[in-house]
């Protein structure tokens, strides 16, 4: 504080013009803009773009219905209908699956409550996050353009391009991660991370019990 | 010289001068963009053309295409005068500036300017002045508050700094002996340190007084209340659209090229600067010197644009008429003496 008003009075004559010297200075600073669609600014790993819904690696869907996402959703945009799975051939490894799913992404807010919520890790999210549409009805994903598909890729309602990357979809879960019983102490050793078809058995984060070790198999990222 | 001889010397000496203009203004906008741009860090236009250089033409060919929207209350006769009461004064102050030496081409004097007039300051300060009138009856004639807001302000803030703009002048004239742009300018010519001459930048009061009313007659900021956005929205030319609005465009840039050049008229020895090579660089280079200059004091302009904060309206009143123009008042007293005692000898010798 002392120094700072001993320089306003030392300045005090050239005071109104110091912030020339500060615009001068800046000229030669590189510029801060990332040229956009050209150059891709580097997402933080646990970047929260659009949503998945995940399948175990044997092709079962990991969600149960249990709409504790939609419950915990503060935007209200999540409509989930729970059914009993079929006897002969189901859906998901439990007594109820996602009969519905719908996700209206206008009003989404990506505070990934819902993967915070959701106990199978069904739903996380990945660093897609170009979803600009034309027309409105397009912005609410159903089923179809949220789940896995068995082989790990996701269907999108806009095609690859300049502006949006597929493989962006294959990125993320940085939240579960966090979250995850792996990355508390006591786990030391257990990567408990339940794997999926998307990105395989996820390696556990720094810091994290199994950080830094070789990766578990099937793993997908980095 | 016959008639005809006069009339497509001058001819084609007015289709350059405008061609000069339009080019500058191209280059202008542009270049402020840029120019503030690299000041905050960011990239600026850089899209159309090398270096975004095409930029300006993409704009004005969009509002030129763009539709011309008349409000219902206005006074239709004056709001579609006033583009061009703003445009024109702008072109007109230019033809008398000198932007190269006076050359003999086949036997022929060739001035770079379009006439010399014996009372060019007088006719570049009374222009200047009916820029005044554009704003003011736009800001009226649009019959929306905002305009009008944005013109009251335009016009006191206009002729405040008007006065000082012109006292400013006054020691450069009496220094010159001469009214005449070609004059003050070839009266700033010499070989003092070899090549260069005596720049009236050394009456550094009249300089900074003249610059800074100079910000003040462009409407730039830091005098900028004529349209601060944050206010009035657009000012006196909220109201219009499409190729109006590119008129007053036009105007306000030509305005700040024409106060950059008279800067260099007036204080940084026009085209003068150190001559040498063989003719045709002769010619080439005191046009290249007074563009150099040029672009110097524009950047300026850009500088201060990026650098300081609007006014307030009181502060711009208070800094007018209690601060410039009691120090013109003054330093045309001190010139008088510096003046009388350069003609005549001290009083006691």
């Amino acid at each position: 504080m002392r120094g700072a008003s001993h320089e306003g009075e030392t300045m005090s004559v050239l005071g109104p013009f110091s912030g020339f010297a500060v615009t001068f200075r800046n000229m030669f600073r590189k510029p801060v803009t990332t040229q956009y669609p050209k150059v891709k600014r580097e997402k933080p790993q646990r970047f929260h773009g659009r949503h998945v819904l995940n399948r175990y690696p044997d092709g079962m869907e990991k969600c149960i219905g249990c709409e504790l996402c939609a419950g915990v959703c503060p935007a209200r945009c999540i409509y989930v209908r729970g059914a009993d799975n079929p006897q002969d051939a189901p859906v998901s490894p439990g007594e109820r699956f996602g009969f519905v799913y719908e996700i209206n992404m206008l009003r989404c807010i990506f505070c990934a409550l819902c993967v915070e919520a959701c106990p199978t890790e069904a739903i996380t999210m990945t660093h897609l996050f170009e979803m600009s549409v034309t027309d409105r009805t397009d912005a609410i994903y159903t089923r179809d353009e949220l789940l896995v598909n068995s082989d790990g890729s996701v269907n999108h309602p806009q095609p690859d391009g300049p502006l949006i990357d597929l493989n962006e979809l294959k990125l993320g879960d940085g939240w579960m991660r966090a979250t995850a019983p792996s990355g508390r102490a006591s786990y030391e050793g257990v990567v408990a991370w339940t794997p999926s078809a998307r990105t395989g058995n996820l390696p556990a984060e720094d810091g994290q019990s199994g950080g830094r070790q070789p990766a578990g198999e099937g793993s997908a990222e980095d | 010289m016959t008639g005809w001889e006069l009339f497509i010397e001058a001819a084609i000496k007015v289709v350059v001068a405008f061609v000069i203009l339009l080019v500058a203004v191209l280059l202008l906008v542009w270049a402020e963009r840029r120019v503030v741009a690299v000041m905050q860090n960011r990239i600026g236009p850089n899209r159309a053309g090398p270096f975004g250089m095409m930029q300006t033409l993409a704009d004005g060919m969009k509002l030129f295409f763009k539709e011309s929207m008349t409000p219902r209350k206005v006074e239709f006769a004056i709001y579609i005068a006033a583009p061009v009461a703003a445009l024109v004064p702008a072109l007109l102050i230019f033809l008398v500036i000198p932007i190269g030496a006076p050359v003999e081409i086949a036997g022929r004097d060739i001035t770079f300017q379009v006439t010399d007039l014996n009372v060019g300051v007088l006719y570049v300060l009374a222009l200047s002045s009916l820029a005044v009138y554009a704003v003011t009856l736009a800001g009226w004639s649009s019959g929306s508050k905002y305009p009008l807001l944005g013109s009251v302000r335009a016009s006191a803030q206009m002729i405040s700094y008007e006065a000082a703009l012109g006292l400013a002048l006054v020691p450069v004239i009496m220094f010159a002996g001469t009214t005449s742009l070609a004059g003050i300018v070839e009266a700033q010519q010499g070989d003092i340190l070899g090549f260069l001459g005596p720049w009236n930048i050394v009456l550094l009061p009249s300089f900074v007084i003249f610059m800074i009313a100079a910000f003040a007659e462009t409407n730039r900021a830091p005098f900028d209340l004529v349209e601060a956005e944050q206010e009035i929205v657009g000012g006196y030319h909220t109201e219009y659209s499409g190729f109006r609005f590119a008129l007053f465009f036009l105007a306000e840039y030509i305005n700040i090229f024409n106060m950059a050049a008279l800067t260099v008229v007036f204080f940084l020895g026009g085209w003068g600067g150190p001559l040498f090579g063989p003719q045709w660089l002769q010619i080439v280079l005191p046009v290249g010197y007074f563009l150099t200059k040029t672009a110097f004091v524009i950047f300026i302009f850009f500088w201060v644009r990026a650098t300081l904060p609007r006014m307030r309206y009181d502060q711009l009143m208070g800094f007018g008429w209690k601060r410039l123009i009691p120090i013109s008042l003054v330093w045309i007293m001190l010139s008088m003496v510096a003046v009388g005692v350069r003609r005549f000898g001290l009083p006691w010798s």
